[in-house]
C-alpha cells in the first residue's frame, strides 16, 4: 500500500472550527427545547451549555498537547451527537425529571476518562501488553452481573446490570473495548500461525486447534452472554467484532462465511430454545397482529409506537418539542432514534446517521493509516463495532431486524454506554494520531505475543498466501 | 490487511445503506399507512383540542367542536343529538380513538386532507388556529328521527331509508345506541369509567366501529327470494307465467330432513304456484326448487350482481362489514336452505336496501352515499359527490317484472301492512329463524312502484312472529308516508 507522502499536518484549527459548529448544534437544539417549554435561557440552560462547551474545548486543548495529529473530525462529530442526545433527553424529561442532568454528568465523566486515557496512555501500542489481562477483564466484566450481591438483578428481561451504591452500571459496555483489545493483541501476534499452520481441507484451510483456542473462548463468551444474560444485542455485537477482526487479520473471506453460518445457526437455535429471543423475533415478524401488539411483556408495542412516531415525523419532522415521542416506551434510551426521527424528520435523522457514518469512516481511515498491525486491528474492530451497534439499534427501531437492547452510541440516556463510547473515541483519536503523524521512531513497547516482530511488520506480505 | 479493512468498511457502509433505506421507508414511503393504523393515537392526540369541522344534518351540526374553558384544551367535541346519530357520527375520544364518521372522515374533519391544503397554508401564514372542514350528510333529520323512534327501546334493530335513484341515504338508524359525549369527554377518569360502562350494554360493540345498518351481518331470510327470482328470470328457463312446484315439504335423497313451507300461511292451499303466489305468500319450496334447478353458481352470480358480499364502506365513507360471498360447496339441502336466506347466508341491512334499490331503479344499482357536501371552514363547497352508478344488477324487464310481483305482495300478500292509500308500494318481507324460537324479521320495499322516490329496509332482531309483523311492514308504511308527503 503506497503511503500518502504529504507532510503531516495537525489540523487542530480545523477541529476547533468544527467543534464550535458542533456545539452550536447541540446547544441550539437544547435552546429550542427550552423555548418550547417556555423556559429558554434560564440559569440551567447557561450552566449546562457552558459545561458542555468547556469540557469539549478542554478535550480539544488536550489533543493539541498530546495528540496533535489526531483526526480533526472525530471529536466534533461526537460532541454534536452527544449534544443532540442531551437536548432530546432534556426535552423528554417530565417536569422535575433529572435524566437530562444525569446524562450531562455522565458526559462530563466520560469525557474526563477519555482525556485521561489519551493523557496517560500516550501510545495505543502500550495496550498490546494487556492482551490476556484484557481477556480476563472481559470475562470478569461479563460475569459480574450474574454474581449475587453486585448484580442488579433482571431488568427488563436481561441480566446485564450491576449496582454500585446508588448507581447501576452495564459492565458489558466496557467489555466491548477489552474484548477488542484482546482480539487485536492476540491476532496481531498469532496471525501468521493461524494463517500458515494447519490442515487444508478442499479449498479451505483450517487452523490448528491450539492456535484458535483463545478465539473459541472469546466466541463462547459471546454465546454465554446470550444464554445467561439474555442479551441478544451484545451477543451479536461481540460476535460481529470477533468475525471482523479475524477477517482483517487473515484476509480470508472463509472466516466470514463460517462466522455468518454460526451466527445464523446460533440465532435459529436461540430463537427456539431461549424464550426471550423467540419473543423478540415474534415481535418483529408479527408486530402488527393484535396478539403480539397487546402482549404484556416481549410484545411489539414499543416497536410499533416508535414506527408511529417516525411516520408522524415524516420528511421534515414535527420540530423539537412539537411531537409526542413521550408516547413511546424508553423514548430517551432504546428508542431515542424514533424520538429524533419524529421531531427532526427524515432529514434530521439522515444527518444523525450520516454523522455516525463519518465517525466510523474516520476510524477505518485511522486503521488504514496506522502502521502497526495491533493498531490496525484495534481501530478497525472498534470502528466496526460502532457501525454494527448503530445498525442493530436503528435497524431494530425501524423494524429492519428484530429489536434488541443495545444503546445508541452517544445519544441514548445511560452512563455506561457514554463512558464506553467516549473511551473508544479516545482510542481512535490516539490511533489516528499515529496514523496521521510523522513516522514514530521510538522503540515499541514489549509485546505480549510470543514472536514479537518489532516495528511495522509488512502487513501485506502474507496477504496472498 | 488494508484490503480487508477496506472490505470491512464496505460492509459497514452496506449496513448503513440498509438503515437509510429502512428510515426512508418508515418516514416517507410507508408513513401514510402507519398514520392510518387504528392503533395510532398520534393524529387524535395532536388534533384533539383543535377546532374540528362539524358533521351537519339538515343545516344543523350534530357533532361540533365548541370552545371549552379548559386551559389545556381549547375545544370540546360535542354531540347535540347523541343517541340519534351515534351510529353515524361515532365518537372522537382522546384515548379510545375515533369511530364512525369521526374516523372515516377524520382527515377532512381535522383539516389535513389534501383538498384543504391551501387552507392550511393560509392558516399557517395568518397564524389562525387550524380548523377542519365540515361534512354535510344526505340524512333527512325528520326521517332519521322517525326511523329511530320506530325501533322500540330495548329492541335491537336497524332501519335504512334511501333514494333508489341517487343512492342517497335519507336515514340510517339503529338501536341500541349510546351517548358519544360520554366517551369524548376531556376528563380522562370519566372517559374510562364511561367506556367501561358502555361496553357492558348488550348489542353495543364500541370497537367494531360501525353500527347495525352497515356493521351487522344477518341472515336475510325470505327477502333473499328476490335474488332467486332475478336469477330464475335471467336464466331464460323461467318467465312470468312459469308454474313452480309447491309441495308442503321438500324431501332430499338419503336424509330425513325435509324443507317445509311455513305452516301458518296460505302456501298449503296449492301444490303448484305461480311466481306471484309464491312471492305473495313467501312459500319456501318453489324457490328451493328454482335454486336446485339453476345450481349454486347461478344464484351466487345474481347474489354478487346485487352487491352482496361487498364492502361498500369506501363508497359510503363509513365503516362497513366485509361480508361473505354466497356459501360455497353446498349439498342439495344446503343450497335449498341458502336459497331462502337461511344457513350461512349473511348480509347487512344496507346491502338488502341496495338490492331493493337496484330493482326499483330499472336494474341499475346506484352507489350508496352519505356525504352530501364537504365544506371548508369558510363554508365554501370543496367537494360535492354526484350520484354514481355502481353496476347493472339485472335488466329493466326483469326489474319491472319483480316490481309488479312485489307490488302484489303488498296488495294481496303478507306485506299488506306496508300499503299506503293512493300509492303503489312494492315490498317483500323476510323471517330468518335464529333457531331459538325467535327470528330476524325483515321488510324491504319502495314506493311509488312506478316511479320510486324512497326505499325502506327494516330489520328487527330476535323477535317472535307477531312482534316481527307489527314492527316491520306497518313501520315501513309510516316512513313511506312521511317521505312521500314532504
Amino acid at each position: 500500500m503506497s503511503q500518502v507522502s504529504t507532510a503531516p499536518k495537525p489540523r487542530r484549527n480545523v477541529e476547533l472550527l468544527l467543534l464550535l459548529l458542533a456545539l452550536t448544534v447541540g446547544i441550539g437544539a437544547n435552546m429550542l427545547v427550552g423555548v418550547d417549554q417556555q423556559k429558554a435561557f434560564d440559569s440551567d440552560f447557561w450552566f449546562q451549555s457552558s459545561l458542555l462547551a468547556a469540557a469539549s474545548l478542554a478535550f480539544h486543548g488536550v489533543l493539541r498537547f498530546r495528540a496533535k495529529y489526531a483526526d480533526p473530525v472525530i471529536l466534533p462529530l461526537v460532541v454534536a451527537l452527544n449534544g443532540l442526545g442531551l437536548a432530546m433527553i432534556h426535552r423528554l424529561d417530565p417536569p422535575g425529571g433529572d435524566t437530562g442532568n444525569n446524562q450531562l454528568r455522565w458526559t462530563l465523566i466520560a469525557m474526563a476518562v477519555a482525556i485521561a486515557v489519551i493523557w496517560f496512555l500516550k501510545d495505543h501500542r502500550v495496550l498490546r501488553r494487556f492482551t490476556f489481562i484484557s481477556l480476563a477483564a472481559s470475562a470478569v466484566l461479563l460475569v459480574l452481573p450474574l454474581i449475587p450481591g453486585i448484580s442488579a438483578g433482571e431488568i427488563l428481561g436481561a441480566r446485564v446490570w450491576i449496582r454500585i451504591g446508588p448507581m447501576t452500571f452495564q459492565p458489558g459496555e466496557i467489555a466491548k473495548i477489552t474484548l477488542a483489545i484482546f482480539f487485536a493483541g492476540y491476532l496481531s501476534s498469532n496471525r501468521d500461525l493461524i494463517l500458515l499452520a494447519g490442515r487444508k481441507v478442499g479449498p479451505m484451510q483450517f487452523p490448528r486447534f491450539k492456535d484458535l483456542g483463545p478465539m473459541i473462548a472469546a466466541w463462547l463468551v459471546s454465546i454465554g452472554v446470550l444464554v445467561f444474560q439474555s442479551d441478544l444485542g451484545s451477543s451479536v455485537l461481540f460476535f460481529g467484532l470477533f468475525i471482523v477482526m479475524i477477517y482483517v487479520a487473515t484476509s480470508r473471506i472463509s472466516w466470514v462465511v463460517i462466522g455468518m453460518a454460526l451466527l445464523l445457526g446460533g440465532g435459529l437455535i436461540a430463537s427456539q430454545v431461549i424464550s426471550h429471543v423467540g419473543l423478540r423475533i415474534d415481535g418483529w415478524l408479527n408486530a402488527f397482529t393484535d396478539e403480539v401488539y397487546g402482549r404484556q411483556y416481549g410484545g411489539s408495542f414499543q416497536i410499533v409506537e416508535g414506527l408511529f412516531g417516525m411516520a408522524n415525523g415524516g420528511l421534515v419532522g414535527t420540530g423539537l418539542g412539537q411531537g409526542r415521542p413521550d408516547l413511546v416506551p424508553f423514548a430517551n434510551s432504546d428508542m431515542i432514534i424514533a424520538s429524533l426521527g419524529e421531531e427532526l424528520g427524515l432529514i434530521g435523522l439522515f444527518a444523525v446517521v450520516l454523522m455516525y457514518l463519518l465517525l466510523f469512516t474516520r476510524g477505518f481511515r485511522a486503521a488504514l493509516g496506522t502502521r502497526d498491525a495491533f493498531g490496525k486491528l484495534l481501530a478497525c474492530g472498534l470502528s466496526f463495532a460502532v457501525a454494527l451497534q448503530c445498525f442493530v439499534v436503528i435497524g431494530g427501531v425501524t423494524r429492519l431486524i428484530p429489536l434488541t437492547g443495545l444503546t445508541t452510541p452517544f445519544l441514548a440516556a445511560g452512563g455506561s454506554s457514554l463512558l464506553a463510547n467516549w473511551i473508544i473515541v479516545g482510542l481512535l483519536l490516539m490511533i489516528s494520531h499515529t496514523a496521521r503523524g510523522p513516522v514514530d521512531t521510538t522503540p515499541l513497547p514489549p509485546s505480549a505475543g510470543s514472536e514479537s516482530t518489532g516495528i511495522d511488520t509488512p502487513t501485506e506480505a502474507v496477504k496472498h498466501s | 490487511m488494508n484490503q480487508a479493512i477496506r472490505h470491512s468498511w464496505v460492509a459497514a457502509i452496506a449496513m448503513f445503506a440498509l438503515i437509510f433505506g429502512a428510515i426512508s421507508y418508515v418516514q416517507v414511503v410507508g408513513a401514510d399507512e402507519l398514520k392510518d393504523n387504528p392503533w395510532n393515537k398520534r393524529a387524535i392526540l395532536q388534533t384533539y383540542c383543535n377546532d374540528r369541522g362539524s358533521i351537519i344534518v339538515g343545516g344543523t351540526p350534530v357533532a361540533e367542536s365548541v370552545e371549552s374553558n379548559s386551559e389545556t384544551c381549547k375545544f370540546q367535541r360535542t354531540y347535540t343529538q347523541p343517541e340519534l346519530y351515534a351510529g353515524l357520527t361515532g365518537y372522537f375520544s382522546q384515548h379510545y380513538g375515533a369511530t364512525g364518521l369521526e374516523q372515516s372522515m377524520g382527515s377532512e374533519l381535522a383539516g389535513n386532507s389534501d383538498q384543504l391544503f391551501l387552507d392550511r397554508v393560509g392558516q399557517l401564514f395568518l397564524g389562525n388556529q387550524p380548523k377542519g372542514a365540515s361534512v354535510e350528510l344526505t340524512i333527512d333529520p325528520q326521517i332519521q328521527q322517525l326511523a329511530y323512534s320506530l325501533i322500540p327501546d330495548g329492541q335491537r334493530g336497524s332501519i335504512v331509508v334511501t333514494n333508489p335513484k341517487t343512492g342517497a341515504i335519507l336515514a340510517m338508524a339503529s338501536k341500541p345506541s349510546y351517548n358519544p359525549n360520554l366517551v369524548a369527554t376531556q376528563d380522562p377518569t370519566a372517559e374510562s369509567t364511561n367506556i367501561n360502562e358502555l361496553v357492558k350494554v348488550p348489542g353495543i360493540n364500541l370497537n367494531q366501529n360501525v353500527s347495525g345498518p352497515t356493521g351487522e351481518l344477518l341472515a336475510p331470510g325470505s327477502v333473499f327470494k328476490l335474488v332467486d327470482t332475478a336469477a330464475a328470470l335471467a336464466s331464460g328457463k323461467y318467465n312470468k307465467d312459469s308454474v313452480l312446484p309447491n309441495p308442503a315439504e321438500m324431501p332430499f335423497d338419503g336424509i330425513q330432513y325435509k324443507l317445509p313451507n311455513y305452516a301458518g300461511g296460505n302456501c298449503y292451499t296449492k301444490d303448484s304456484a305461480s311466481f306471484a303466489f309464491a312471492l305473495q305468500q313467501s312459500c319456501n319450496t318453489p324457490f328451493a326448487s328454482i335454486a336446485l334447478d339453476l345450481g349454486r353458481d347461478a344464484i351466487a352470480a345474481q347474489y354478487k350482481k346485487f352487491g352482496f358480499g361487498e364492502d361498500v364502506g369506501g363508497l359510503l365513507k363509513l365503516g362497513h362489514a366485509t361480508g361473505n360471498g354466497f356459501p360455497d360447496k353446498l349439498d342439495a339441502p344446503g343450497l335449498a336452505q341458502s336459497a331462502i336466506g337461511q344457513k350461512d347466508v349473511r348480509v347487512t341491512p344496507l346491502q338488502v336496501n341496495m338490492m331493493t334499490n337496484a330493482i326499483a331503479n330499472g336494474g341499475v344499482q346506484m352507489a350508496p352515499s352519505l356525504v352530501k357536501t364537504l365544506r371548508s371552514p369558510d363554508l365554501r363547497v370543496i367537494d360535492e359527490p354526484q350520484p354514481a352508478q355502481l353496476r347493472t344488477s339485472t335488466t329493466p324487464e326483469i326489474s319491472k317484472q319483480i316490481t309488479d310481483w312485489m307490488t302484489s305482495v303488498v296488495t294481496d300478500g303478507i306485506a299488506k301492512g306496508a300499503a299506503v292509500p293512493g300509492v303503489q308500494v312494492a315490498g317483500k318481507t323476510g323471517t330468518a329463524e335464529l333457531g331459538n324460537g325467535t327470528n330476524n324479521s325483515w321488510f324491504t320495499g319502495f314506493a311509488p312502484a312506478d316511479n320510486p322516490k324512497v326505499s325502506v329496509t327494516i330489520v328487527m332482531e330476535g323477535v317472535d312472529i307477531y312482534a316481527g309483523a307489527r314492527l316491520t311492514s306497518p313501520n315501513a308504511k309510516k316512513i313511506f308516508e312521511a317521505v312521500l308527503n314532504k
